[in-house]
């Protein structure tokens, strides 16, 4: 049995709350907006590491992105992971679902003999929660979506996982390997270790695989491997709302919506 | 660029929803895409298809037509009775593969995604997720995808030329539902498909679902709290009760484990369209904003003038919560 290899896809987004738009140009402002591990990525990244404490073996990441990715990688790398690559190439830009799913399956293959790929619940900045199936597709693999918990059984080579579904959960099992999708929030990510610091921002860390090295058809990645294209963009028509400011004490402020609210609710 | 498996000369002139069940019902996204795509199929005097897969479930049909459809692809065997990715990709595949419609929509849930994600890179086109709009171009039946962007405020238009299906994953209570009166033609198809054993590998080893189903988008009065009310939702549940309403919340309250994911609102939690919000202690982020935006009136209260929340507001109270929520119980009791 070959010790367990588990590859984590990690994606760096600028930051949610500092992202701003334009409303001129409808462009995003992208000065001065920090960007972070996609969350839900660390999520994924404290289960393969909770599977490694278990069961031993390696954790990869796997990223596709700019060359500026790189450091977030060796933060993944000081808070526990084995290895990092990058997939980085100016031609991997513009990639939708279809173009990014190609390319990070061609890393895994490339990688060879992987057990387990964990993949968040979705990018905070795409947030389309497609590209898991999307890799499960490529590879021809099974999957397990949205788990807030997966064991293994390395003899019948089997995962199985824990979902939520309406009103309930499942326990759901298919055979290695398979892609995983973890829910958001589902564990408490560890912090980074400043021991493993050194380690892991050293030189030559971090492999960087580009379109030729990955043996990409040129026609499946970026821009050109992406049918669908951005036409246009408007501003979200904002719904007109009346702004009534209702003051006074905290008791008159009670009485006022109180009374405001059985208009409101007269006949529902 | 890669071709799609079919183009757009062998493409039908045909709107597809693929429609999702559980426990014998349709559930309500699909519906609502139904009623989107009625309105679509008619601009184009195109057909409205749904596409349904399971086991023992002719009954469904009928509810897709008063929704809407044309006519229903009805795709029954012993192997889809429970869903697994690999059987539903399997047969949906085969399936479009033969009518080659123009356009596929799928509801943005946990398996309609895995759906969508699958098919399209098995497909080799193009998906478009968590739509908030759908028009089609007269002239050239192109799919125009409405997405919102970065942050929130700015909508992206998506489109495809070439590749086809034009695939579009919509979320649960972004369409509203409309029931038809007057019914084209009701004619049920069964298409050959092929399916085997040895396809299915999925296996489900336990399942427990008869906890409370918690369905926020129905409830005409939604009582919220963000992360200003500390956890308190006992509080909310009982102005909740004296409105008839249901309890919903932010992210952060729910990460937290305050209380049910089901109940979380916004972009990553459900879209609801009540005739009442009230937003308790919470800032008003985009990711939340776009849960409520449809909701006839918002009320806000939240001790922070500043708080966006107020932009989206029609009545605004400047105030700590934990003082008016209780006073506010006492005053409709
Ligand atoms: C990809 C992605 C998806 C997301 N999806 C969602 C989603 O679906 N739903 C969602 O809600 N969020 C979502 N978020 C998170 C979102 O960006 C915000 O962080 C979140 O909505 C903030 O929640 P909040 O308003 O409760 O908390 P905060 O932003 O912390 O606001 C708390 C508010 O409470 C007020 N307050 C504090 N104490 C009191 C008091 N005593 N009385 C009155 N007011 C008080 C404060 O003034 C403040 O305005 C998502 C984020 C990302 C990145
Ligand atoms: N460019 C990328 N590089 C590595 N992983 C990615 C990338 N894009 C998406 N992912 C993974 O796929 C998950 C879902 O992303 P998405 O489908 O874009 O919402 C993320 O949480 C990541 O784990």
């Amino acid at each position: 049995m070959h010790p367990l290899n588990i590859i984590v896809c990690l994606k760096v987004v600028p930051k949610s709350e500092e992202i701003m738009v334009n409303t001129e140009t409808m462009a995003i402002i992208r000065e001065g907006v920090r960007s972070e591990i996609n969350p839900p990525d660390m999520n994924a990244l404290e289960m393969a590491l909770t599977l490694k404490d278990r069961y031993g073996g390696q954790v990869a990441l796997l990223s596709m992105g700019p060359a500026s990715f790189e450091n977030y990688l060796r933060v993944g790398l000081s808070v526990g992971a084995d290895h990092a690559y990058l997939l980085s190439d100016p031609l991997f830009a513009g990639a939708d679902t279809l173009a990014t799913t190609y390319t990070l399956a061609q890393g895994i293959i490339k990688l060879g003999g992987v057990d387990v790929v964990l993949c968040g619940e979705e990018s905070a900045d795409g947030a389309t929660g497609q590209v898991p199936a999307g890799i499960a597709e490529w590879l021809n693999i099974g999957q397990l979506s949205m788990l807030s918990n997966l064991e293994l059984d390395l003899t019948r080579r089997v995962g199985r996982g824990r979902r939520d579904i309406k009103g309930g959960y499942e326990i759901v099992e298919v055979p290695l390997p398979c892609v995983v999708s973890v829910q958001t929030a589902c564990n408490e990510p560890r912090f980074i270790n400043f021991e493993r610091n050194p380690w892991a921002f050293s030189d030559a860390r971090v492999i960087t695989w580009n379109a030729a090295d990955l043996e990409a058809n040129f026609e499946c990645i970026g821009l050109r491997g992406s049918p669908t294209i951005v036409t246009g963009l408007a501003e979200a028509d904002d719904r007109d709302r009346r702004h009534e400011y209702i003051e006074g004490t905290a008791h008159e402020i009670a009485q006022k919506l109180a009374a405001l609210l059985e208009n409101l609710l007269e006949g529902v | 660029m890669v071709s799609s498996l079919f183009s757009v000369d062998d493409q039908a002139q045909a709107i597809w929803v693929y429609l999702e069940h559980t426990d014998g019902n349709l559930e309500n996204v699909s519906l609502e895409m139904l009623s989107e795509g009625r309105v679509l199929a008619d601009q184009m005097g195109w057909p409205l298809v749904a596409l349904l897969l399971g086991h023992g479930i002719e009954d469904m049909c009928q509810e897709a037509f008063t929704y809407g459809a044309d006519q229903v692809s009805l795709a029954e065997h012993k192997l889809l009775e429970d869903f697994t990715i690999e059987g539903y990709t399997s047969v949906v595949y085969q399936i479009l593969l033969q009518s080659k419609p123009s356009v596929v929509l799928l509801g943005a849930t946990h398996n309609g995604r895995d759906l969508a994600g699958r098919l399209a890179v098995r497909l080799r086109t193009g998906l478009n997720a968590d739509c908030t709009g759908l028009r089609i171009n007269p002239d050239t039946g192109v799919l125009i995808c409405e997405v919102s962007g970065f942050g929130g405020g700015v909508l992206a238009l998506i489109e495809m030329q070439s590749h086809r299906p034009q695939m579009a994953t919509v979320r649960p209570g972004v369409f509203s539902l409309r029931e038809i009166t007057a019914v084209p033609s009701e004619t049920i198809v069964r298409p050959s498909f092929n399916i085997q054993p040895k396809d299915i590998y999925t296996k489900y080893i336990e399942r427990f679902g008869g906890g409370d189903r918690i369905d926020l988008t129905g409830s005409p009065v939604l009582v919220a709290g963000g992360r200003g009310i500390d956890g308190d939702f006992q509080m909310l549940e009982t102005l909740a009760q004296l409105l008839n309403g249901e309890v919903g919340a932010t992210r952060p309250p729910v990460d937290d484990g305050y209380i049910e994911r089901e109940r979380q609102i916004g972009q990553t939690g459900v879209v609801c369209s009540p005739k009442l919000a009230v937003c308790c202690g919470i800032s008003g982020a985009f990711h939340f904003v776009v849960g409520i935006e449809k909701a006839d009136t918002v009320i806000a209260i939240n001790k922070d003038a500043k708080a966006p929340i107020f932009d989206h507001a029609d009545y605004c109270i400047v105030a700590d919560v934990k003082q008016i929520v209780p006073q506010l119980i006492d005053a409709l009791k």
